[in-house]
């Protein structure tokens, strides 16, 4: 199954593990599968319409989805997908 | 850089502290000699700012400009190592320069003792070759990105979250900008921040010197700098990867159809202030002060306790009796309060008790205060004996 990597500050919503194993062809289908087992991830990953939060993004290996083909872009088992969000700390 | 142009020449004492700097063909005398044309402004003092403002001074970089209005204290000193336990009550400004001049007299430093806003951001920021982010929190961070797109400053980015980092180069001619990257900050509320904040004290150290080596990379004009690229860093498992980074179409500052056009003071919300602000004079509806609560305790008035924070704050320092429900737990665990029983919440310093008092109010909960100030009032007003953290 794809790996899905899991972002420090969102570790709290998914008991705390830094790699998900989840199923799903597609980016979409693995966050949805992913937020389908943690549904309070779901808040900090997606809006009131479903979309993407704007200060979140996914990479499949290392590109961002938004230059490949969104939700819809094909992930295979040796995929990782990577939930990067933007974070503010420097103090 | 266009800017940079014939330098004067580098004296003998600087010949010789640069020496392992000119025997190097990718510096050399042409290279140090750019380094000492250099300005760059580092935006912080802090976590960041610490070993980019020592490394860039010791690089040689001719002027460097510093951007804070903080005070140094004590919880500053696991990590922000450019200032010392003599410094603590001092302005990181002046605990800062004083290191940096003393790491390198060559260096002419220029202090700009503010809070980055819309309204002074441009000033600050004009005429400097460089710009680097060692700020703390999400509003400045678009300031000084947009503020860089609309100067055509290179901005070198730096950002920490307990034992995680991040770090690129935006807004190089043709490149990506913070924007591209993330189009807004988040709203309130919807970041993990003063509730499970902290940082791992020796991971800004490392960030800071991969922003310090663009910096000088990018003055150099040498090698290949991360514009283009996010590396993202976890100290826990030592692991660096690196995504790609765009130019957005979309980007609301640097694209073709951008729709922001000037500078933008964002709300200031709940991540940046670790110096919290000072509670308003008086009690707010709701609310009651740590005295009172332990006059409650003393007096043997029949009331639940309940401390919202998390259970690694729990074990630095608690109120005796308190029971343990952090904020993220309480909707799953409401049902083990009583509605009919009175309650009072408390926290590290009285917000996210605030939340939770909202939610029990919402949840039906008739007697609910949050205690003032929280834990850190108790150990002022009630039990010094108490640690603040």
């Amino acid at each position: 199954m794809p790996k899905i990597s899991i972002p420090t500050p969102l570790r709290q919503f998914v008991n705390g593990q830094d790699v998900v194993e989840v199923a799903g062809a597609s980016a979409a289908e693995c966050l949805d599968n992913l937020t389908a087992q943690f549904p309070d991830l779901r808040l900090h990953l997606f809006n009131d319409e479903g979309k993407l939060r704007s200060f979140v993004n996914v990479y499949v290996n290392e590109e961002d989805i938004r230059y490949l083909n969104k939700g819809e872009t094909a992930v295979t088992d040796s995929d990782t997908l990577s939930i990067v969000p933007s974070i503010a700390g420097g103090r | 850089m266009a800017t940079i142009t014939a330098a004067p020449t580098l004296s003998n004492e600087e010949i010789l502290r640069y020496s392992r700097h000119l025997i190097m063909p990718e510096v050399g005398m042409d290279g140090q000699l750019r380094l000492k044309a250099g300005k760059v402004l580092c935006i912080g003092t802090g976590g960041l700012g610490a070993p980019i403002g020592m490394y860039l001074a010791a690089a040689g970089i001719g002027t460097i400009g510093l951007v804070d209005f903080d005070v140094v204290d004590q919880t500053n000193l696991q990590r922000q190592i450019i200032h010392g336990t003599k410094d603590v009550g001092r302005k990181k400004l002046d605990s800062a320069a004083d290191r940096m001049a003393d790491i390198n007299p060559n260096v002419s430093l220029v202090k700009h003792e503010v809070a980055l806003s819309s309204e002074n951001a441009l000033d600050i920021m004009r005429g400097y070759d460089v710009v680097v982010d060692g700020t703390d929190n999400f509003p400045t961070r678009y300031l000084v990105n947009d503020a860089c797109v609309l100067l055509g400053i290179p901005n070198v980015y730096g950002s920490i979250f307990r034992f995680e980092g991040q770090a690129s180069v935006f807004a190089t001619q043709g490149g990506p900008c913070y924007r591209c990257l993330y189009p807004e900050p988040p709203p309130p509320g919807l970041v993990p921040s003063c509730a499970e904040g902290g940082v791992l004290g020796i991971l800004p150290g490392l960030i800071g010197v991969v922003q310090a080596t663009e910096v000088v990379k990018l003055i150099l004009g040498k090698g290949d700098t991360l514009a283009g690229r996010l590396v993202l860093y976890d100290a826990l498992n030592m692991k660096f990867r690196e995504m790609r980074l765009r130019k957005s179409p979309d980007c609301p500052i640097c694209g073709p159809h951008r729709t922001i056009h000037k500078l933008i003071d964002y709300y200031q919300f709940c991540g940046i202030p670790q110096h919290a602000e000072p509670p308003a004079p008086g009690l707010k509806e709701g609310e009651i002060e740590a005295v009172d609560v332990k006059k409650l305790i003393d007096g043997g008035h029949s009331f639940v306790l309940i401390d919202v924070r998390e259970p690694h704050e729990y074990q630095i320092c608690k109120i005796p009796n308190a029971r343990l429900m952090p904020l993220g737990d309480l909707p799953r665990r409401v049902h083990e309060l009583n509605s009919a029983d009175e309650f009072v919440l408390h926290c590290k310093s009285g917000i996210r008790s605030a939340k939770a008092c909202d939610f029990l109010r919402q949840a039906g909960f008739k007697k609910v205060r949050n205690m003032k100030g929280g834990i850190l009032a108790w150990s002022d007003k009630v039990d010094p004996s108490v640690p603040k953290y």
